[in-house]
């Protein structure tokens, strides 16, 4: 397979960076009953897509708003475009609602990554907290297709509940053809369930992984990210190799608007990727 | 290879610094034991005179709920410790153990160290810290799970 | 015939009534003239088509929460200092639409807006505004996306700086190092001078845009004794400022005083009313507006001003990250003194005291600062 597309972000020729590009919906699938999965084509058929794990678009529902959504599909995909959202607001819900053939505006990539081309030899734990899964699936692609630079990849994931397992097929498909280790638990079981239940922090302590030679990558609400962080702290990963991504309100992703800003740091292009130890002195801090 | 208890003992980190004597006296308070998938270990409101190292397996901490039926509350895996009820009277079980793949794991005669814990307070400190940073990580992950931080807030 | 263009590093004499001409002169090359004018009870900046709409013998007098215009003694048309507006209302406007964009069943294409805007010639702008305009050329121009809006309606503009030769009851411009003397960043540069029965505007040329515009009015080389008064007249403006802020270390001992009661008290007084960021020349936030019409199938999408101290302002699912009056003006002063520094390497703030003057309880961000460090030094006092 090719080596990681090293894209800068794609040029438009769109003189405002504040106006859209048209995509159209293929498919709008049901991922679990508050989450949907967007399939996007662009209306420019020509148009390539390219994108670094952990980015961001801006999306756009017509009439109703706009919104920051991590991109979750394999970056080695060049013709479509892959979104999962929740429907927890206005635009996410109007979004919901749309069908094959409609068209939405997209703007981006936008944002920083997850390290993708630095990190060759390390083991990679990947720790999603609920719809956090979605921004880190595009970097599990990448590991799963450059595995051999990689000693061990696990995968911890914490879900609400089994009915709210993300992409259950794929992770499924990709433990049984790879070297991939996942574990899985959720805050509340479920008859049949024979699972691990309770949060993801417990099985950061115990995930067979070397903390002197891995990369972390975390991702989920806040507070899922700080109790996981103390734990790999505590096994010993050092801050420099911990990655997390935050969410901030945005309204242009250019850096501009400050909406997004989160202390000095601008969450659309400093982040939604932060290196732990750039931003330890915010990280945690109520309010900021 | 089979593994001494007592290698498997020292090798944990639950138990890592423990003076020497001590971890003696604890390693014959233990037992190998293997229970198949689907057991109770024990009940809600047994006598607790025993607890666990879990050294492979998974067994679901259990609570009677009753329009739900026997409700998972959190599971405890290889490498961690079940059990501290034993620990502060009335001794017995707050919930029920039941197993959800077969599981090998150490058994504690807890009653046996209560008694000894009282004669010697030493023991009984190294012990009972230890006890505590597990509750505190469990009380931690319950408070966590509480939250529903993966649930809808309007 | 016109008389010869002065020499670009000369200074040339122009009498008060000659800035009609100037005004004229800009005119005539296509510019709309915005200039200081009188209306509500202040000194707003607005189109001038004369001298005649300056604010002649005119002058403010500012506090924390108070601004009261007040008759001068003389008639000198610059003599004031700084009004509620900020000139970034004409090349960040309050309100602007981005695109409109139509739907047909669900497909929808996109109008991109045509970025036409007039040339506009500013008249008084102050050493401080001009530190501020800079400022926002970084935010705007100098990231990875530059705002074709802001970039159109700054290439043309023409800027006649003033010099200040009176400080302000809230001005702090010393302080910030942006003032009162523009140094650069204008076309032309005027200095009022009015001492004993002499009333003349010192003009300094900065470009040659300045050079061609000034050409255009017959003036008189200046003599050393007028350069060195208008000198004079700065530096002592100079040493009357109403304010004044230590900014050694300021950066630092914020981040340091996150969780300083200090913010507790100011949050007990502040209203979250927004008057600070609206009258603030380097506050930039913006939102975005989308709406569509009755049919729903025009829509348009417009940027407006924002402040950081609405409810919504860092709204995400669930709820808002800073509710709470306190966290908003730690925002506030923190981004304006201290994040600022590391996002676009300057401070934030200018020192023109517009948003102690416009609070409506006085708030001030010198005095805040000073009460932060003096907690840390009865600190050290203690030991």
């Amino acid at each position: 397979m090719a080596a990681i597309i090293e894209p800068e972000i794609v040029e438009r020729t769109l003189i405002d960076p504040m106006v859209p590009e048209l995509f159209r919906i293929e498919r709008l699938k049901r991922e679990t009953e508050d989450t949907f999965t967007l399939d996007l084509v662009p209306q420019e058929e020509s148009m390539k897509i390219s994108f670094l794990p952990g980015q961001f678009n801006m999306l756009y529902v017509f009439g109703v708003g706009e919104v920051p959504i991590s991109i979750s599909g394999d970056p080695y995909e060049t013709s479509r475009l892959e979104h999962t959202t929740r429907r927890v607001g206005v635009v996410t819900k109007a979004m919901g609602r749309l069908k094959p053939g409609d068209s939405i505006g997209i703007r981006g990539p936008y944002g920083s990554h997850w390290p993708v081309t630095e990190e060759d030899g390390r083991d990679f734990v990947v720790i999603a907290g609920g719809i956090g899964l979605a921004p880190l699936r595009p970097v599990l692609y990448h590991l799963m297709a450059q595995r051999e630079k990689y000693k061990k990849v696990v995968l911890l994931y914490g879900a609400r509940t089994p009915e709210e397992i993300l992409y259950k097929r794929q992770l499924e498909r990709w433990r049984g053809k790879f070297d991939l280790e996942v574990q899985v638990t959720v805050d509340r079981g479920a008859s049949g369930w024979r699972g691990n239940v309770g949060v993801v922090t417990p099985l950061v302590a115990r995930a067979p992984f070397n903390p002197s030679n891995t990369v972390a990558l975390v991702c989920g609400p806040e507070i899922m990210m700080r109790f996981a962080v103390m734990e790999l702290q505590k096994r010993g990963v050092p801050p420099e190799r911990t990655y997390i991504s935050m969410e901030r309100n945005m309204k242009c992703a250019l850096g501009y608007c400050g909406h997004c800003q989160w202390g000095p740091t601008f969450v659309c292009k400093d982040g939604p990727v932060f290196r732990l130890d750039r931003i330890l002195p915010i990280f945690g801090k109520g309010e900021i | 290879m089979i593994l001494s208890l007592e290698s498997i003992i020292k090798a944990h980190p639950f138990f890592a610094d423990m003076p020497e004597k001590h971890l003696e006296f604890i390693t014959s308070c233990a037992k190998n034991v293997a229970f198949p998938e689907r057991f109770t270990i024990f009940h809600e409101g047994d006598p607790a005179n025993e607890f666990y190292f879990i050294r492979e397996g998974l067994v679901s901490v259990e609570l009677l709920v009753p329009s739900r039926g026997a409700t998972t509350v959190q599971t405890v895996a290889e490498g961690e410790i079940l059990g501290w009820s034993w620990v502060s009277p009335p001794y017995r079980w707050h919930f029920t153990a039941r197993t959800q793949q077969r599981t090998r794991a150490l058994v504690f005669d807890a009653k046996c160290l209560r008694t000894k814990c009282e004669e010697d307070h030493d023991l009984g400190y190294e012990v009972l810290s230890r006890f505590v940073s597990v509750i505190s990580a469990r009380l931690d992950a319950t408070r966590l799970q509480l939250l529903d931080i993966y649930g809808r807030h309007n | 015939m016109p008389p010869k263009a002065p020499r670009c590093n000369g200074h040339v004499l122009l009498s008060p009534s000659q800035i009609g001409l100037l005004i004229e002169a800009l005119k005539r090359h296509g510019y709309e003239v915005i200039g200081p004018t009188i209306r509500d009870g202040a000194i707003l900046y607005d189109q001038v088509s004369s001298v005649e709409d300056l604010p002649k013998g005119w002058t403010d007098e500012q506090e924390g929460g108070r601004y009261k215009l007040k008759r001068r003694s003389d008639d000198a048309l610059f003599g004031y200092t700084v009004g509620p507006h900020a000139w970034k209302k004409f090349l960040f406007p309050a309100s602007a639409r981005l695109w409109k964009a139509q739907r047909t069943n669900g497909h929808f294409r996109i109008l991109p807006e045509e970025q036409k805007s007039p040339k506009l010639a500013f008249l008084g702008v102050r050493a401080c505004e001009l530190h501020a305009i800079g400022i926002q050329d970084k935010v705007f121009l100098q990231g990875t996306f530059a705002d074709p809006s802001y970039k159109s309606r700054r290439t043309d503009i023409f800027v006649a700086a003033v010099n200040c030769a009176q400080a302000g009851g809230t001005c702090f411009c010393d302080s910030m190092g942006t003032g009162p003397k523009a140094n650069s960043g204008y076309d032309l540069s005027l200095t009022e001078v009015l001492h004993d029965s002499q009333h003349f505007v010192l003009a300094h040329v900065g470009t040659k845009a300045g050079a061609e515009i000034l050409g255009e009015i017959p003036t008189q080389p200046a003599g050393e004794a007028e350069i060195a008064l208008a000198e004079a007249l700065v530096e002592e403006t100079a040493r009357h400022m109403g304010r004044s802020v230590e900014t050694d270390g300021l950066k630092e001992l914020l981040y340091r005083n996150l969780e300083n009661v200090r913010w507790e008290a100011v949050a007990d007084r502040c209203l979250s009313c927004a008057n600070c960021t609206m009258v603030c020349p380097t506050c930039f936030c913006s939102t975005v507006e989308d709406v569509t019409d009755l049919s729903g199938q025009q829509a348009e999408r417009l940027r407006k001003w924002d402040s950081c101290f609405t409810t919504d302002f860092s709204y995400i699912h669930g709820g808002s990250l800073r509710a709470t009056p306190r966290s908003k003006y730690r925002q506030w002063m923190m981004h304006k003194l201290a994040y600022w520094i590391d996002q676009f390497g300057t401070s934030g703030c200018v020192g023109c005291g517009r948003c102690i003057t416009w609070c409506p309880v006085g708030i001030d961000l010198t005095e805040e600062a000073r009460a932060i460090r003096d907690t840390e030094s009865s600190v050290s006092n203690l030991v």
